[in-house]
């Protein structure tokens, strides 16, 4: 599998038209490049994540596209129309900040209210909608409260319910989540995705928590230093890594020296790995990555293909299962590698600190990347 | 339809300008515009005319090479700069203590004693100069307390300038220490530091920025001031009144602009100064900080509450005395009470129109003001795109704080009584003092809304164009209400402001717009230094029910439109 391509573009539209696009997409704050070449489909009613470290560019994109910061060079259009140089206003879009952005002098009511203003709407159709989408995020009570009487959960439920107001064809999250506890983060992550699938809006959302990207999006797209590194389904992206990138930043994988010499055999220091011929293209020096929960360990005497032998430095009790530290002499390089073990295994096992046991790769579960990482 | 072009070429995108936009760029050219005709070229104008002769004829360096080579004048520098140093270094100490008093002490009635330390705020500074006479002059009541020195000249200066720029330095150093972080006097005392080791490893450092800040406002307030050397300076020369000596006195305008230039030096250095020591400031906030909180002690505090005493009882003496001196038939040998200092109608100055006037000058500066300073800010904050405009407006909008008032008002002469200008016809109006005003306590105001915007959610106006909203709908319903204590802060600065100065306006004043304060400098130089003392009463009078006025109407506003803060 090969890293990053020059083009992005995932097929996976099923023959839709995209909804939203970027084409060569370029942002410079003075010699400083943010965003470099982005080309990217977005379809109708579809839910996709910019995810990526801080200052990877992914909230610079998702403002290009807001025309809060347009870009330096290249182009958006949205619905079939170029949208490039237009102005916030002239867009067709909600948007919902980290911080929620509520007015903090206007209640509830009047903060969801405020799109629907000035725009020839009688005010009883106002009130309506308004009730309505109260109902919808289910704070029906609290419309006369205002926005610090509310909780961090509840004030970012009005800050969605005032971007929809309008009936957006596109609807932006700009890290929505961040500012919650984790409990209210992992209950509102849920519905947003609800409201979302409710409404059919096409959804961009900003996020660096990849287990909100994994959740919520349909397709994620994986950035870098201002580049892509990779778009597909948040499974794809997991199981099949584009890059080595990707690979470490989307949950834990661990990366191991090792030579490739055409054919079906890695090299793993002393270990061979059998691997699948036909998606290895590298030769010579390269990183053999595989994922701690893959790791298996030989219980009984029947031999498991691609074993070798490893000692257990350090065991990590993470509530749900271990993370223990192994370390291989076989692997010459003296790697340490990351394995998740069950609780039950453990006990059946007995498994403790400074055994000697027999770990495997299984060979659907390898991945290799060119170079030695 | 999506139609893709694979191969863009290297087009930089020009972002169009929305309608909000175009109204946002038109506003705050205007504003720049006020500016630049307010400041820059009247500015402009003083400056060249420095370099020319009483005829306008162009004569290079002229006039310095004359101001440098006549010691009456020349000698006025070190003068200055000698009284600017020794009340700074007073102040700063005195103020220091005081601050310290309020923040580190458990002592009572703080509150009591934050207000009474803010009075000479509110009075104009020729008022500390008339007490001193009352007090130490040639029938001072209290004059055998200088051992026969005399009140009039650098002791005079020093002791008034002292009281008119301590409530300056006490608030910004006030602000430096309440501002330090408890952690670190903890720390501290869990290494066993002895208390004067902490007060010199942990306290002054942290508060060692507002201190050199504090420094420099008053180096800057007594070198630019002109009312107390005018009263009490007696033969001691200063820059500022030369100014005023040069141009009333001889109408020597060209030489009054000489003098402005070199008084623009030592003011423009201090405020450069001081701006790059702010900006450190800043960085020294962390937002985790612990608030100290003082334990008390009876010693120390009943020490800091002796010491809090005596300056109120100071600042409370001077007033008084020139409460009394206005109230008595005949200082000091007929000493019962009688209105007839009043009648300010029967005395040279402006009479008591010039008191009206005062009023509808300071409200109409507040309004005005407020309405200018405020938008100005917002558009400088808010805007979008634009950069090289607002970078300038910003740079324009800090100036003012550099430039002494008597400077000021001098290139207002020359720029608007010019009959060419087109502007020509403010001069002599109402209008032409509250630009001068205005543009005078700019830079402070600009700074009181930057931080009250700054506060704002930055996402508020990208929400606002997302839903499609005007931008002075957000600016209406949210950004003024939500500001509104900073803006009526605003609003009574210039207030009071407007009520006490005399530099920027006693150039500019005209037979139809006299002033209070101005009647207070000219009733002292006519020898009726009883009805001086009365005005110069009148005018804290008036800003002191100003300021309460302020505090009730703060207190309703905060009540009705500030709500949302409580939880």
């Amino acid at each position: 599998m090969s890293a990053n391509t020059a083009d992005t573009r995932v097929e996976t539209g099923n023959g839709q038209k995209p909804y939203l696009t970027t084409s060569n997409l370029t942002k410079q704050f003075g010699s400083f490049t943010a965003l470099s070449d982005i080309s990217l489909e977005i379809y109708e009613g579809e839910f996709v994540c910019f995810l990526g470290p801080s200052g990877c560019g992914k909230t610079t994109l998702l403002r290009a596209i807001a025309g809060l910061d347009i870009q330096t060079f290249g182009t958006v259009t949205q619905a079939g129309n170029d949208v490039s140089s237009l102005p916030p206003s002239e867009r067709d879009f909600g948007i919902v900040f980290q911080s929620y952005a509520l007015f903090p002098n206007l209640t509830i009511h009047k903060n969801i209210a405020f799109g629907l203003e000035n725009r020839k709407l009688p005010k009883a159709d106002i009130n309506n909608r308004v009730n309505e989408l109260l109902e919808l995020v289910g704070l029906t009570s609290q419309a006369d409260k205002y926005p610090a009487q509310l909780s961090g959960g509840q004030q970012q439920r009005i800050a969605l319910a005032r971007a929809i107001a309008t009936n957006p064809g596109l609807l932006l999250l700009d890290e929505p989540l961040s500012a919650l506890d984790a409990k209210v983060r992992a209950h509102l992550r849920h519905e947003i995705k609800e409201l979302q699938r409710t409404l059919g809006v096409t959804t961009v959302m900003v996020t660096h928590d990849q287990e909100e990207a994994l959740t919520m999006a349909d397709r994620i797209v994986v950035m870098n230093d201002g580049v892509i590194e990779q778009v597909g389904t948040p499974l794809e992206i997991y199981r099949n890594p584009a890059s080595a990138f990707v690979a470490d930043f989307i949950g834990t994988m661990n990366f191991v020296p090792g030579q490739a010499n055409g054919g079906d055999i890695l090299k793993m220091g002393n270990v061979e790995l059998k691997c699948d011929a036909e998606n290895i293209t590298e030769r010579g020096n390269i990183t053999v990555a595989f994922r701690p929960e893959n790791l298996l360990v030989q219980e009984g005497d029947d031999k498991l293909p691609n074993a070798f032998e490893a000692e257990v430095k350090y065991m990590e009790f993470m509530g749900a299962f271990f993370r223990v530290d192994l370390l291989s002499k076989q692997t010459n390089s003296e790697a340490h590698i990351k394995g998740d073990f069950s609780i039950n295994m453990v006990r059946r096992t007995g498994v403790k600190v400074g055994d000697t046991i027999t770990v495997s790769i299984p060979q659907d579960r390898l991945t290799v990347f060119p170079g030695v990482n | 339809m999506a139609e893709i072009t694979h191969s863009t070429p290297l087009k930089v995108v020009k972002p169009k300008a929305s309608r909000d936009d175009w109204t946002m760029r038109a506003f705050m050219v205007m504003i720049g515009a006020y500016l630049l005709i307010a400041l820059a070229f009247p500015l402009y104008t003083m400056l060249s005319k420095s370099f020319e002769n009483k005829d306008g004829v162009f004569i290079g360096l002229e006039n310095y090479l004359k101001y440098f080579s006549t010691p009456a004048l020349f000698n006025s520098i070190e003068n200055s700069v000698t009284i600017s140093i020794i009340t700074m270094v007073i102040t700063v100490t005195l103020a220091f203590i005081y601050a310290y008093a309020l923040t580190r002490s458990c002592m009572r009635f703080k509150g009591f004693f934050k207000i009474m330390a803010m009075i000479p705020i509110l009075v104009p500074s020729l008022l500390p100069g008339i007490g001193l006479i009352y007090l130490f002059g040639k029938q001072g009541y209290m004059k055998w307390l200088l051992f026969g020195e005399t009140i009039y000249g650098p002791l005079g200066i020093v002791i008034a300038e002292v009281f008119f720029t301590f409530p300056h330095a006490l608030l910004i150093i006030m602000t430096a220490l309440s501002i330090s972080d408890a952690r670190l006097y903890e720390a501290a005392t869990v290494l066993r530091a002895p208390k004067w080791k902490i007060f010199w490893t942990v306290t002054l450092p942290s508060a060692r920025y507002g201190l050199i800040s504090a420094a420099f406002v008053v180096f800057t307030l007594v070198i630019t001031d002109f009312g107390v050397p005018k009263v009490i300076g007696g033969q001691y020369n200063v820059l500022a009144v030369d100014i005023y000596k040069q141009v009333i006195g001889q109408q020597n305008f060209s030489m009054g602009a000489v003098v402005s230039v070199v008084l623009l030096v030592p003011a423009i250095f201090a405020f450069f100064i001081d701006r790059q020591v702010q900006k450190k400031q800043v960085a020294q906030l962390s937002a985790r900080a612990v608030p100290y909180e003082p334990k008390p002690d009876k010693t120390f505090d009943a020490l800091m509450m002796s010491y809090s005493s005596v300056i109120v009882l100071i600042i409370v003496t001077i007033l008084a005395t020139c409460q009394f001196a206005a109230l008595v038939k005949f200082w000091p040998y007929n000493l019962t009470l009688g209105l007839q200092h009043y009648n300010f109608d029967l005395m040279d100055g402006g009479g008591w129109d010039a008191y009206y006037n005062s009023i509808k000058m300071a409200l109409w500066t507040a309004a005005v003001g407020t309405t200018v300073v405020f938008t100005g800010a917002y558009m400088v904050e808010k805007g979008r795109g634009f950069q090289q405009g607002r970078t300038l407006f910003q740079f324009l909008a800090m100036m003012p704080m550099a430039v002494p008032g008597m400077v000021l008002g001098l290139s207002y002469i020359f720029f608007f009584n010019n009959p060419d200008n087109p502007f020509n016809f403010i001069y002599g109006t109402m209008a032409i003092l509250v630009v001068s005003t205005v543009t005078h306590f700019y830079t402070v105001a600009h700074l009181t809304a930057m931080t009250a915007l700054k506060q704002m959610d930055k996402e508020f106006e990208s929400v606002s164009q997302s839903l499609q909203q005007p931008f002075y709908k957000m600016f209406l319903k949210v950004t003024v209400p939500v500001c509104s204590p900073a803006i009526l802060e605003i609003a009574i600065y210039l207030f009071v402001n407007a009520m006490t100065t005399v530099s920027a306006v006693v150039f500019i004043y005209s037979y139809h717009t006299q002033l209070a304060s101005v009647a207070v400098l000219n009733m002292d130089d006519a020898g009726d230094i009883a009805p001086a003392a009365a005005m110069g009463m009148m005018i804290f009078y008036t800003n002191a029910a100003a300021r309460i006025l302020h505090a009730f109407v703060s207190k309703y506003m905060e009540k009705k439109t500030q709500a949302w803060r409580q939880r």
